[in-house]
């Protein structure tokens, strides 16, 4: 996808977020003047490890995070800083996929409840039509409709919260570590079904992940964070073959590959890389 | 391994429990509407005091067309006639001749008004505060906060005799007031519950898909206060029930309207005449006081599940092993020259009411010296029940159906003492959660010290010099200032080197690893790793490293066996596994690893 025609969909422009922890303490600085893009239909990799700020960014575009100064624009709007009334009417185009599907389904709420609870227009029979669409959407049963969340694996959980992101036909999906709580083979599955969607939708992820594996399977372009910084970006393939700042590559060589004999050398790679950058830090 | 760790290990074992045979948790099931309901069905206790509140509510209604006598008639043949004299009053009269059972059967319905006022207020006041306190959290919560705690710092019945002067003798004012007082009761546990519900994601989910707060309040939190508060409302009617007749028998009711209290003062008045005329008032409200708190407590038992999940019968697990005996037996040598050997081992949990399942089902496996064996699986495979049974840590509900951990010549399993004298010492723990197993509330270094010293003949200073050195082995760069730091002040992977300090200390032969690193970042990760691998190398430890991460077995693991369903499809030398995966599972397995790098 290019950006050239109508630009980006997404636009976070000078993101500083900072949490105040006491009035005479001086403010916790999250996210430290990031800015990032991303293209109808493109996704972008978030990757980073705990504490980097990747999932404040994304809090930060779902309006769940406090925006201390700077920008975030989508399809030129400018989506920060509204009262969430105001939010409802021009942000509805974003939605998300949280990490957790145990927490992020409400336990006492049918599915189907809780696929129609954001779609507001339409007859209780158009809804309920829609609600069939969505759980076909993401290759549920039209029967899980009755049930709770508790009935379900984790990995049916995961698609249920992406039929709820799709209730609205959003053009962008927060995904926050979707498949980190998930069995691999669930992973690869839940993961194809979001390409899938995107093939038929054209939406665009935010794909936030600690998992360099998973941000190579399903990003465009990949963003490296550290300590609320952006320390790298590039496409996808460049960032996960070659990855140029010290940190990236760090992350590079300490992510194990699932092969004894590569990951024999890698090792070797990840030794040597750590003597160079001590070296070079010492000089 | 400090005696600290083991009780934390035994919850992550719970934990860990594989996920079709868990029963759902209390909070799940404060919601499951129609299953609290059989329950509460199948509670005696809880039929009885519904079946009692139910006639109290009929008689209540009808008390027109029950009682034999109107309130206010007067037989002075009758007057302090005991109960179940030769009179026409059944439980005899008062002072002023009037029936009393008549008087008790017509003051049951001020009684039921007077509940209902003190429930009513009470919730609504309370519920309404602790969800706007407890959503809104800042100025509004600190207010409502203020006056709640204003509030409960009244004395009530001091209060309310206080009141008298000023409203005069009426119960339902006084009982409304009485519900503000206990509002407070109310209003904490519901800002409790919200501001746990505020956490959960999906009220972030709600609020992404523009639901209004006044929705997100009504529709989701709402929900979550729904089961505490049904519960709290059997004690508020109890303690209404109590208060009002309290407020009556001290004289501040309507004299000229016939309520429980006031039969109970005038009995009381008159017991030199008539002792048995307490009775009948005094038994009448302490059973609709007990009604009330026993069905709060069967409400408490049917939506929090508190003592539901019952171990599986004796009979049924006696069955289930002999099922398992009467199969062809396993050989139950020892692998030559193996550190430890399982064989055939089977862990059962209770399913429904009396039936066992099986999770683990027939595991064979050895961990030679300087080996590092991986067991891999999904979640629900059993991988981390077989660790926690080589451990003897396995939850309480878990029982061990067959097989045998043969470690030095003894089988762990059937041998408690064998197994108290191996853990710590020469099989040591590596959990997966490394800040949930250390004790927040002590330092480091007494914590390590006091496992260290429970296995071992130690002195203090011994144990000190000991762990300072090892700590500085795993790559603490200063081990005396860890020493003296409480956990929340170091990060995650330093963490879980103190842990791994911890299971070194006593010098073990085997470590059992219970996904080690999966709660770490992939850079800490790596160096744990390496750590683990230097400590093999250089103690020629035996190590079982359960985990689900294939880059992790392809980084640290010697041999490797595939778990699935309880049981172990495939074991093999780790290169062979992934050039020529031989189980299709394996295979499955396998191509569903993500590489960072190929496409």
């Amino acid at each position: 996808m290019t950006t050239t025609d109508h630009g980006p969909l997404l636009r976070v422009e000078d993101l500083v977020v900072e949490y105040r922890s006491g009035r005479l303490r001086a403010p916790k600085r999250v996210i430290d003047d990031v800015s990032l893009e991303i293209a109808p239909g493109e996704t972008l990799g978030l990757v980073g490890e705990s504490g980097s700020g990747k999932t404040t960014i994304g809090r930060a575009v779902l309006g769940l995070a406090p925006v201390t100064s700077g920008r975030i624009l989508l399809d030129g709007t400018q989506i920060s800083g509204l009262r969430r009334r105001e939010r409802r009417d021009r942000a509805r185009g974003v939605q998300a996929i949280f990490q957790d599907p145990y927490s992020s389904l409400n336990p006492s709420m049918s599915i189907a409840d809780i696929l129609a609870e954001p779609i507001r227009e339409g007859t209780p029979a158009s809804r309920r039509e829609r609600v069939r669409e969505l759980l076909d959407a993401v290759g549920l049963p039209a029967d899980a409709g009755r049930r709770r969340a508790r009935e379900f694996s984790g990995g049916q959980r995961q698609r249920i919260a992406i039929a709820r992101a799709l209730a609205l036909r959003p053009r962008l999906i927060i995904c926050d570590e979707p498949t980190s709580a998930l069995d691999m083979s669930t992973q690869t599955r839940v993961l194809g079904l979001l390409r899938d969607i995107q093939a038929r939708t054209d939406v665009s992820y935010l794909f936030i992940s600690h998992d360099l594996g998973v941000v190579r399977a399903m990003s465009d372009r990949t963003a490296v964070l550290l300590g609320g910084r952006v320390v790298e970006e590039g496409t996808a393939e460049q960032i996960a073959r070659d990855p140029r700042h010290p940190y990236s590559r760090r992350l590079q060589m300490a992510t194990p590959v699932a092969d004894p004999v590569l990951q024999a050398r890698r090792r070797e790679e990840r030794a040597t890389l750590l003597r160079e950058q001590a070296r070079s830090a010492a000089a | 391994m400090s005696t600290v760790q083991t009780t934390q290990a035994g919850l992550d074992a719970r934990d860990a429990r594989p996920e079709a045979g868990t029963p759902p948790g209390p909070r799940d099931d404060g919601r499951g509407g129609d299953a609290a309901l059989r329950r509460l069905l199948h509670d005696p206790l809880a039929l009885g005091a519904m079946g009692y509140v139910a006639l109290v509510v009929v008689v209540g209604v009808f008390a027109p067309l029950i009682a034999p006598n109107s309130p206010n008639f007067v037989d002075l043949s009758q007057a302090n006639a005991a109960p179940f004299s030769d009179g026409d009053f059944l439980l005899g009269g008062d002072s002023s001749g009037r029936d009393v059972l008549s008087r008790l059967l017509w003051a049951t319905r001020g009684t039921l008004v007077a509940c209902v006022i003190v429930l009513v207020v009470s919730t609504v006041v309370g519920v309404v505060g602790g969800l706007l306190a407890g959503y809104f959290r800042g100025r509004t919560e600190v207010v409502a906060s203020w006056i709640a705690d204003a509030i409960m710092a009244l004395p009530g019945i001091v209060l309310l005799i206080a009141l008298y002067s000023v409203i005069g003798p009426s119960i339902p004012t006084a009982m409304a007031v009485f519900g503000v007082l206990i509002a407070p009761a109310n209003y904490r546990l519901v800002r409790a519950v919200v501001a746990q519900v505020r956490g959960e994601l999906y009220i972030d989910a709600a609020k992404v898909s523009g639901l209004s707060d006044l929705r997100i309040v009504f529709r989701h939190v709402l929900t979550a206060v729904r089961a505490p508060i049904l519960i709290q409302s059997g004690y508020v009617l109890a303690a209404g029930i109590g208060i009002q007749a309290g407020l009556e028998f001290l004289g501040l009711g309507n004299p000229s309207v016939p309520s429980w209290g006031g039969v109970l003062e005038q009995a009381f008045s008159a017991i030199y005449l008539n002792p048995q005329g307490v009775v009948a008032p005094a038994v009448l409200v302490s059973l609709t006081t007990l009604a009330f708190v026993l069905l709060g407590n069967a409400l408490r038992d049917a939506l929090q599940g508190s003592g539901r999940r019952r171990a599986a019968t004796a009979d049924r697990v006696a069955e289930a092993r002999a099922a398992r005996a009467a199969r062809p037996s396993p050989s139950t040598a020892p692998e030559a020259e193996a550190l430890v050997t399982v064989r055939g081992l089977a862990i059962g949990y209770p399913d429904g009411e009396s039936d066992v399942r099986a999770v683990v089902d027939g595991v064979d496996l050895c961990v030679h010296r300087g080996e590092i064996h991986g067991l891999v699986g999904e979640s629900g495979s059993g991988k981390s029940q077989t660790a926690f049974a080589m451990l003897g840590l396995l939850p309480k509900d878990a029982t061990v159906l067959g097989g045998a951990v043969l470690f030095d010549g003894a089988d762990l399993l059937a041998d408690p003492r064998a197994m108290r004298r191996a853990r710590g010492t020469r099989i040591a723990y590596v959990p997966q959660e490394p800040m949930s197993n250390l004790d927040p509330t002590i330092t480091i270094g007494r914590q390590l010290t006091l496992g260290l010293r429970a296995v071992k003949r130690m002195s203090k200073d011994q144990a000190r010099t000991h762990l300072l050195g090892l700590l500085g082995r795993v790559g603490i760069a200063d081990p005396e200032a860890v020493f003296a730091m409480y956990p929340h002040q170091i990060s995650g992977g330093m963490a879980q080197r103190v842990l791994i300090t911890g299971a070194i200390a006593g010098d073990p032969e085997l470590i059992v690893a219970d996904e080690p690193t999966t709660a770490l970042d992939v850079t800490v990760q790596a160096d744990v790793l390496a750590l683990l691998r230097e400590l093999r190398d250089e103690r020629g430890l035996g190590m079982l490293l359960v985990t689900h991460d294939l880059g992790v077995v392809a980084d640290i693991c010697d041999t490797v066996s595939v778990m699935r369903h309880g049981t172990i499809v495939e074991h093999q030398e780790v290169r062979a596994l992934f050039a020529a995966p031989e189980h299709p599972y394996t295979r499955e397995l396998l191509s569903s690893a993500l590489d960072p790098e190929e496409a």
